[in-house]
């Protein structure tokens, strides 16, 4: 065990800390759920390419630099300190990305990483239909083989950013006869192909941050298949699943709101007082966080030693969730009767970050398997307990 | 920055992890609950004597092993999950702290740490954060605090009044007792940062061991959860069910790394050792806390017998949770260290950058 940097990690700190104080906008982007927020967050993941910072951990021949996971910590905690843009593109450059490496063929790489890191495409995903959400194996739409190509019918929903996002991948079912995980196939498919209807839905927030997509005899090259006909459920499950549960949400970003919830309870405290719980939400807020941290780190070094990590990753979903609600829930107590206010409120002043920061943390025990779902993953899977 | 333990020291503790799955089987430790006065047995000291516990931390010049912090945190979450009902704490890791940090002309250490190294000696400890002095009575020497100074005494030169404690593994006793220029050993002015160094690590300790009864009781949860049938089928295939469990599981698994950096901390005395103490000791009170509260619902009204094993454990989670400074008191120094103005917050502020 050693807990201490190497000159090499904070030199590589440094490098990108540097590299961000110049280039961070000044002002804080418009929301990506709009349609000029969403260019100007494009517009970021190019700059960030430029500084071969967009995907730090891939490959360097396709635009990244080969950084190890503890590298990749360092990474984000200097981008969450430094409040830089969220990132349009982490469906592609963190979900997908690891899925095309290794299941991809080269072929399928050169096409696709290096858009990807630069933002040319930004992706969406397409696995929640209306009959299939926490239930992923109901999946119905259908792809059927036609010559070189398949023909696509059927609906997606809750695709996120897919309002104006260029590239879609999800599951689609390929076997007609089959059911539950068998006989479905993970394709890739541009999101300007005839028969491709995409209607937006309103978030929390008011904002089109979902979409649901129709197909109608869409037709899409067979090469756009990744992994074999009729393995996507393996594709999608087996592919680097411990890395998108580190990557979904690095410990960075809950560490970086704690910092800010024990600077808003410090310039409030003496309102703030008054309701004896608030100080232990706040403590508590920040033990989370650094727990969270903690676990990470740990992860990130024991898949530097080749482990595999199992179940437990299904831990780390529930315990930021539940964490981003109570540093949420704990701003808007101090702010009180400010915490309602929306963005645009002239007198909102910072509660205004704090309300669109809880809104989105409603949706966190719910998305990437609600939270019940991995509480039987656990159970199941690392408990060992029967399955009902 | 490696966040794992060396293969070394996870070999050690799994051999101790088996050694007490045969030597410290539930119905040994109610034995000693329910028989002897003291709370002790010898044979179950010679035992752990033979695994090299008792020397684990005494120099190897004094007749020990040499080991540190980093590898009693394990061997303490292995005692936790056997729930050992033996002063091996405080006698071979925090006794062993104080007497290898006085002066070197203390007669006492060089008479002291080969006894304890070859598990001949009990010795007590007597903080202020502790009302009561754990097992006074079958001491061989206590070393007690007196206004930041260290005292020696012999079990003759004290007092003791037996209180009885909820965990029957707990031997707890008031203490009575003169101190002078005689039984002093070590001034205030190094007494104090000597104290203040024993805490964290007899706190790290308590938490280590905190989290070791909570992954047992978990397992006695689930053990229990998986064989009982109700409605036809193991109660632990209903989700109600398994939801308590995977919430303990979560608990678990993220207070062991806030365990582990304390330990780190205190081995390589990082300044902001006495805030990551704290944090572990109130994490792992959390979870210890859940898993007793899940377990015992997971049991039905089993868990609320004497009969269950799972009692010895919850006991001695409820007690250790209050032991080597309770929840105010841990919450208190991590309120002072968090709020303060000049407060290293955020990311990247979780380790040491210098290397």
């Amino acid at each position: 065990m050693r807990l201490e940097y190497t000159e090499r990690q904070n030199k590589f700190r440094e490098e990108i800390r540097g590299w961000l104080a110049t280039h961070v906008p000044k002002q804080p982007l418009t929301s990506f759920d709009t349609e000029a927020g969403f260019a100007a967050h494009r517009d970021w993941e190019a700059k960030l390419f430029e500084g071969r910072w967009s995907a730090v951990t891939w490959p360097k021949q396709y635009g990244g630099r080969g950084c190890d996971l503890i590298e990749w910590l360092i990474f984000e905690e200097e981008y969450w300190r430094a409040n830089a843009p969220l990132r349009v593109n982490q469906n592609g450059v963190f979900l997908l990305a690891p899925t095309l490496m290794e299941y991809g063929t080269d072929e399928q790489k050169a096409r696709f990483l290096p858009r990807m890191a630069s933002g040319q495409d930004i992706w969406a995903q397409g696995w929640s239909e209306p009959g299939a959400g926490s239930d992923m194996a109901a999946i119905r739409s259908k792809a059927v083989r036609n010559g070189d190509h398949y023909v696509i019918n059927g609906q997606k929903t809750w695709s996120t950013r897919a309002v104006w996002a260029d590239w879609l991948f999800g599951m689609f079912r390929t076997d007609p006869e089959s059911s539950r995980h068998h006989g479905l196939t993970f394709i890739l498919m541009p999101l300007n192909l005839p028969g491709i209807t995409i209607r937006p839905i309103k978030q929390l927030n008011g904002l089109p941050g979902f979409a649901e997509i129709f197909f109608d005899d869409v037709r899409v090259p067979v090469e756009n298949r990744l992994g074999d006909e009729g393995a996507g459920w393996s594709v999608a499950m087996a592919t680097a699943g411990f890395e998108r549960g580190l990557m979904l949400r690095s410990p960075a970003r809950f560490q970086q709101t704690a910092r800010n919830l024990v600077d808003l309870y410090r310039r409030h405290r003496d309102v703030a007082d008054a309701d004896p719980g608030i100080r232990e939400a706040v403590l508590k807020s920040w033990m989370d966080a650094e727990a969270y941290t903690l676990a990470t780190y740990r992860t990130a070094s024991r898949l530097g030693k080749g482990a595999k990590i199992g179940a437990e990753a299904s831990t780390n979903k529930i315990f930021w969730s539940e964490l981003d609600l109570l540093m949420h829930e704990t701003a808007l107590r101090i702010l009180g009767p400010l915490g309602e206010l929306m963005p645009e409120a002239p007198d909102a002043g910072d509660a205004a970050h704090w309300l669109d920061g809880f809104l989105f943390a409603q949706a966190g025990p719910i998305y990437a398997g609600t939270n019940e779902i991995q509480r039987n993953i656990i159970a199941e899977r690392m408990l060992g307990l029967p399955r009902s | 920055m490696d966040f794992t333990f060396e293969d070394q020291q996870l070999a050690f503790r799994d051999a101790i992890h088996k050694f007490l799955m045969v030597e410290a089987a539930p119905e040994m430790l109610r034995e000693i609950w329910e028989t002897t006065r003291t709370g002790r047995s010898a044979e179950l000291r010679a035992k752990l004597a033979d695994q090299g516990l008792t020397a684990l931390s005494v120099p190897e010049a004094f007749g020990g092993i040499g080991l540190g912090d980093l590898d009693w945190v394990l061997v303490h979450q292995e005692l936790g999950y056997f729930a050992i009902p033996d002063s091996l704490t405080d006698s071979a890791y925090l006794a062993v702290y104080l007497l290898n940090h006085l002066p070197a002309d203390v007669t006492l250490k060089r008479e002291w740490l080969p006894r304890i190294a070859s598990g001949n000696a009990r010795i007590a400890i007597g903080h202020p954060v502790n009302p009561l002095v754990a097992d006074a009575e079958l001491a061989d020497l206590l070393l007690l605090w007196h206004n930041d100074e260290i005292h020696a005494l012999t079990r003759d030169q004290v007092q003791c009044t037996f209180n009885a404690s909820v965990d029957l593994s707990r031997r707890l006793y008031k203490l009575k007792w003169t101190p002078s220029s005689a039984t002093r050993i070590c001034p205030a002015r190094q007494g104090r940062a000597l104290w203040s160094e024993l805490l964290d690590r007899a706190a790290l300790a308590a938490s280590a061991q905190l989290l070791g009864l909570a992954q047992r009781m978990l397992d006695l949860g689930v053990d229990h959860a998986a064989q009982r049938k109700q409605f036809g089928k193991p109660v632990g295939s209903f989700q109600a069910v398994k939801h308590h469990f995977a919430d303990v599981a979560v608990k678990v698994e993220f207070a062991e790394p806030v365990i582990h950096r304390a330990a780190y901390a205190v081995a390589e005395d990082d300044p902001r050792q006495a805030l990551y103490v704290s944090h572990a000791k109130l994490a792992a009170g959390e979870a210890a806390r859940l898993a007793a509260r899940k377990s015992i619902q997971a049991h039905g009204a089993m868990g609320y017998t004497w009969e269950a094993d799972l009692q010895m454990y919850m006991k001695r989670a409820w007690a250790l949770d209050s032991a080597w400074g309770d929840a105010k008191f841990h919450k208190s120094r991590i309120d002072r260290a968090i709020l303060a103005s000049d407060a290293l917050l955020g990311p990247g502020a979780s380790f040491s950058t210098s290397n």
